[in-house]
């Protein structure tokens, strides 16, 4: 079950204001709320340790100011940690020349904006194929690559527009094809629906489940919306204030807060939305009629109606889909309505 | 917006008996400097008669500062005698004169001349130049290519006006040095512009440069342009680059600047390198905003085509030149509008081609003329009329006998007005000149320099700190200890009368301009055809009219200088916050109250930003009414061009930029400080 280990991000700092690398080995790597503020430092991040897995989704969420957006761009080395250490395959990070880097970020990362950042005087063809145009791709491979992704996000027949010609959504699938078209191991994505509609953002949610289970990427996805994260998420970190408050998975952290701040978050969402099946499920199959067979990480509420209109409870399966339990509707519906001893 | 609005009334409130009692103090402040001034301006001349102390009104000429004979030495000694080892420094700007002449040469063969081999009476023609029709063909194609059927009529409209009023071969002359000019320009700035976007340090050596280059009245770096290259075409270049390119600079770095870090950092994550970020990312991102750098180079290229001229650029520059040194009205006036259309056809087809929509390219399996049918019109009308040429004049230049002219018309309209009404000019000018003009005159030529230094500084130390005051102060000295005081004060009393007078149209105008969409768009265009014209067309027709003297010189300043009044005005007007006039009509004012009580208070920080514009404007325009017969430091500059006085020159020249800076770092801590006050920052 434990996958291995693409990124590797420990003790991360990213302070900014004067000799701000001088001050953090003064206070011997920690310094004081106090400090810092005496330093005239500001800290973006502080002390910020992941560990992102091959093919998960990691979401890493917070509020406006919560230093993930610094985070993610000292991950992708966007922007130049203060201290820590950053390990992509094994490999230091911050270590790289200029030129390693390049090669990486052409060959094993892709990245999509809150903006779209894409670029006015390009074609969505130019502005998807851009990253092959960068690497010095042919015209007729890079184009016939970026057509494939356009078909992939559901754009084909607007190849020719202008990216102002075309709607916000558009516009972020097109960024999406770009971030994907030279096929990134890891694919960071920066609030990428945070500037859509809500309609719109459903909608692209969806969009983004359906290519992650297309091509199975290795994803770091930020958000301020907790919702969006806990829908999305394998695992979540929780960030306020520069810190990661908690790592853990969606269950977890509803079930299980680690601090009042994550508690305040988690205390309005349904358990029924993160409450997986193979947590509630009575393990082991005993003989016996079943309605059918239902994965494991599904949740509860998106499961709940099947099982409550079944007359026989279903089987639960694990990974290799094999049954590992089972589950009937009284169990199903007493954590849908919150009725304690679930 | 409203949150500062918010945030103003709170804090207002708090502090108010301060706010109370600072006011009467700085009024008493400001009386009492006034007073003393004008006490002192009054009675100075009595004073040096009673004390029998000379040195009251004029700096002591043992004291003054030689710097103009110690700049010309250096000037001198860096043409006649450096050596780099290898090379001179004359080899130098020769060097420099051939590179860009050999283009210019081109352009022009390509435009008039034809190419030639061999020299005078042998010169043998190898190919004709380009036909009038085909450069017409090609100006109108671009303009059908950069937006549309009624821009190319604009264009071609404008174009064959220059052939038919028998501009073309002036007109020629000078689009063949904008030619040149122009991307010399564009490339520079851009890459000036790129090399302070990139180093900070960089940019912040190049901002004051750039600040000197932008108040430097023109005519002074005209001296020694001319004494390192020359008389001649190429020196005018070299001049019109210098004098074009200093906003490139900036709107490239700016423009630069603005693209958006999400995009910079896709370009980064998609793994450019600092050229493919640069070419591939920043640079077209940007291009709108550049665009409008080279528009600007473009008008100021065609601003600068009539003082270049008198370094040697031919074409429709000294056609003006000449004609208003001989006053022949007719002659200047259509060379001078030859220009303006000209300055119109180039201003709009560049616009256009900032704001271009691309369109997306046709289907390639058509055969070429079918894809791009105008450019197979264009290529076919070139090359038939041009070898056309070979054979018949007529295509080769419009026929001279088909050129209408409308010199005798000019020249009769203004002998109709001066005699018909002479006497009302006259009456305007004499009461004009008597209470207004004559009396500043007085006030400000009577300063004695001594407590003209103390003055300056300590206005200056009390709008903007005393940092800037003693650097008000040391330029002030500076001024007099050059020997330049009387020239300098009548600078300044031109210059604002000619602000005063030009505030007083200019502002109501912006106003109304704010107020009403319909005067809106009259004044507007009527304002931004002011701006296409090159300054020195404004002295033609005021010559004309009111002969030469100061009086003429402050008419066509106030008319230079207008434009900047009424746009801010206007502007500051139309960005009142909606909901702040919702609030006055709710709460019952009327249509005066709403304009006096809300509009023109919030709207007081662009004023004053209008203001420095007009007064910067109208410094520069202030040294090219030299012509004009001003006695004042644009005078001292031109009798220094005319002399190729280099030292002179720029002394003089830098007393002008000095007396420009003060009064831009002045206004702008005004404009500032109530900006802060409104919370409107």
């Amino acid at each position: 079950m434990e996958r291995p280990v693409i990124l590797d991000c420990r003790g991360v700092w990213k302070l900014y204001g004067p000799q701000a690398k001088g001050f953090l080995e003064k206070h011997n790597g920690a310094p004081t709320d106090r400090e810092l503020a005496d330093g005239n430092i500001i800290s973006a991040v502080r002390d910020a340790s992941v560990e992102i897995r091959k093919g998960e989704i990691f979401v890493i969420m917070g509020l406006s100011g919560s230093g993930k957006s610094t985070l993610v761009r000292c991950l992708s080395r966007l922007v130049e940690p203060t201290a820590g250490e950053i390990r992509f395959e094994g490999n230091d990070l911050l270590a790289m020349s200029e030129s390693e880097l390049i090669h990486l970020r052409r060959k094993k990362m892709g990245m999509v904006f809150q903006h779209f950042a894409l670029l006015p005087h390009l074609t969505v063809l130019q502005n998807a194929a851009f990253p092959l145009e960068v690497q010095g791709v042919n015209r007729r491979t890079r184009e016939e690559k970026a057509r494939q992704m356009i078909d992939i996000v559901g754009l084909t027949g607007r190849e020719d527009y202008y990216p102002r010609q075309l709607s916000g959504g558009q516009q972020q699938r097109v960024g999406i094809a770009r971030s994907l078209v030279a096929d990134p191991d890891l694919w960071f994505l920066d609030e990428p629906f945070s500037a859509l509609d809500p309609l719109i953002r459903r909608e692209m949610q969806d969009e983004f489940l359906r290519l992650q289970s297309m091509l199975h990427k290795t994803i770091v996805f930020i958000t301020h919306d907790f919702d969006e994260a806990i829908r999305l998420a394998d695992r979540i970190a929780v960030m306020k204030g520069g810190r990661i408050e908690q790592t853990a998975t969606p269950e977890e952290l509803v079930l299980d807060p680690a601090t009042p701040y994550v508690e305040e978050f988690t205390r309005h969402v349904p358990r029924a939305k993160v409450t997986k099946l193979r947590s509630i499920m009575s393990p082991g199959v005993p003989e016996g009629t079943y309605a059918g067979e239902l994965s494991g990480n599904l949740t509860v509420a998106d499961t709940v109606r099947r099982i409550d209109a079944a007359t026989h409870p279903f089987k639960v399966t694990g990974e290799g889909g094999e049954a590992i339990g089972t589950v009937d509707a009284r169990t199903a519906i007493d954590i849908m309505i919150g009725r304690a001893g679930a | 917006m409203t949150d500062g609005v918010h945030h103003h009334a709170e804090s207002a409130q708090a502090p108010a008996p301060v706010f109370a009692a600072v006011p009467s103090v700085s009024r008493i402040f400001w009386i009492i400097l006034f007073l003393i001034t004008w006490a002192l301006s009054t009675w100075s001349f009595a004073l040096y008669k009673a004390f029998d102390a000379r040195w009251i009104i004029r700096y002591p000429k043992n004291l003054e500062i030689p710097l103009d004979r110690w700049i010309s030495n250096a000037t001198n000694w860096l043409v006649e005698d450096l050596s780099f080892g290898l090379f001179t420094f004359r080899d130098f700007t020769r060097f420099i004169s051939s590179l860009v002449e050999a283009p210019y040469d081109l352009t022009r063969s390509f435009l008039i001349e034809g190419f030639t081999i061999g020299q005078g009476q042998q010169a043998l023609e190898v190919a004709p130049p380009l036909s009038w029709i085909a450069i017409i063909a090609i100006v109108v194609a671009l303009a059908l290519y950069a937006k549309d059927w009624a821009l190319a009529l604009l264009v071609g409209f404008c174009f064959s006006y220059l052939a038919i009023f028998g501009q073309w071969e002036s007109a020629m002359v000078t689009l063949a040095s904008v030619l040149i000019a122009v991307p010399i320009g564009v490339v520079g700035g851009l890459a000036l512009g790129i090399a302070a976007y990139r180093m900070p340090a960089f940019e912040r050596f190049l901002r004051p440069v750039l600040d000197l280059m932008q108040t430097v009245p023109v005519f002074a770096y005209l001296v020694p342009i001319l004494v390192l290259f020359g008389f001649g075409p190429v020196a005018a270049l070299i001049a019109t680059v210098i004098y074009a390119m200093p906003p490139m600079v900036r709107i490239s770095t700016v423009a630069l600047r603005t693209v958006p870090e999400e995009v910079i950092e896709a370009g980064r994550m998609v793994g450019c390198r600092r050229g493919q970020l640069m070419w591939k990312v920043l640079v077209p991102t940007a291009m709108p905003s550049l665009m409008v750098g080279v528009n600007q180079v473009i008008m100021l290229s065609l601003n600068m085509v009539i003082i270049a001229s008198m370094i040697g650029a031919g074409g429709l520059g000294y056609d003006v030149l000449t004609a208003l040194r001989r006053l022949d009205i007719g002659g200047g006036i259509e060379a001078g509008l030859a220009i303006v259309v000209m300055a119109i056809a180039l201003d709009r087809l560049s616009q256009a081609f900032a704001v271009r929509r691309v369109r997306p390219p046709g289907n390639s399996q058509m055969p070429f003329h079918k894809r791009h049918p105008v450019l197979t019109l264009v290529a076919l009308i070139t090359i038939s009329t041009t070898l056309a040429g070979v054979y018949f004049p007529e295509f080769r230049e419009y026929p001279a006998n088909l050129t209408v002219t409308t010199g005798t018309f000019w020249n009769s309209a203004i002998e109709w007005i001066n005699i018909n009404f002479f006497d009302a000019i006259e009456a305007v000018k004499t009461v004009l000149l008597n209470f207004l003009l004559l009396p500043v005159k007085r006030f400000f030529t009577g300063i004695p320099w001594a407590w003209g230094i103390v003055v300056v500084g300590l206005a200056a130390a009390r709008i903007c700190g005393w940092r800037l005051g003693m650097m008000a102060a040391v330029m002030t000295f500076f001024i007099a200890a050059s020997g330049l005081w009387r020239e300098a004060m009548t600078t300044i009393y031109l210059c604002s009368v000619s602000v005063l007078i030009a505030s007083l149209i200019g502002i109501p105008l912006g106003i109304w301009a704010g107020q009403n969409p319909r005067a809106n768009s009259i004044i507007g265009a009527m304002i931004d055809t002011l701006q296409t014209l090159p300054s020195f067309v404004y002295l033609i027709p005021v010559v004309m009219l009111f002969r030469v003297g100061d009086f003429s010189a402050m008419i066509a300043v106030v008319l230079y200088a207008l434009a900047p009044a009424v746009r801010y005005a206007a502007h500051g007007i139309r960005s009142v916050d909606e909901e702040l006039i919702e609030a006055g009509k709710v709460s019952g004012c009327t249509e005066r109250q709403i304009l006096w009580r809300i509009k023109l208070p919030l709207a007081a920080p662009s004023l004053l930003l209008g203001l420095n514009q007009t007064i910067m404007l109208a410094i520069s325009m202030l040294v090219i009414t030299a012509l004009v017969g001003t006695r004042d430091l644009g005078q001292e500059v031109y009798i220094a061009l005319t002399k190729a006085n280099i030292g002179q020159g720029i002394v003089a020249g830098l007393s002008v930029a000095f007396i420009a800076i003060i009064a831009d770092r002045v206004v702008t801590a005004l404009a500032r400080s109530s900006q802060q006050r409104l919370g409107l920052e």
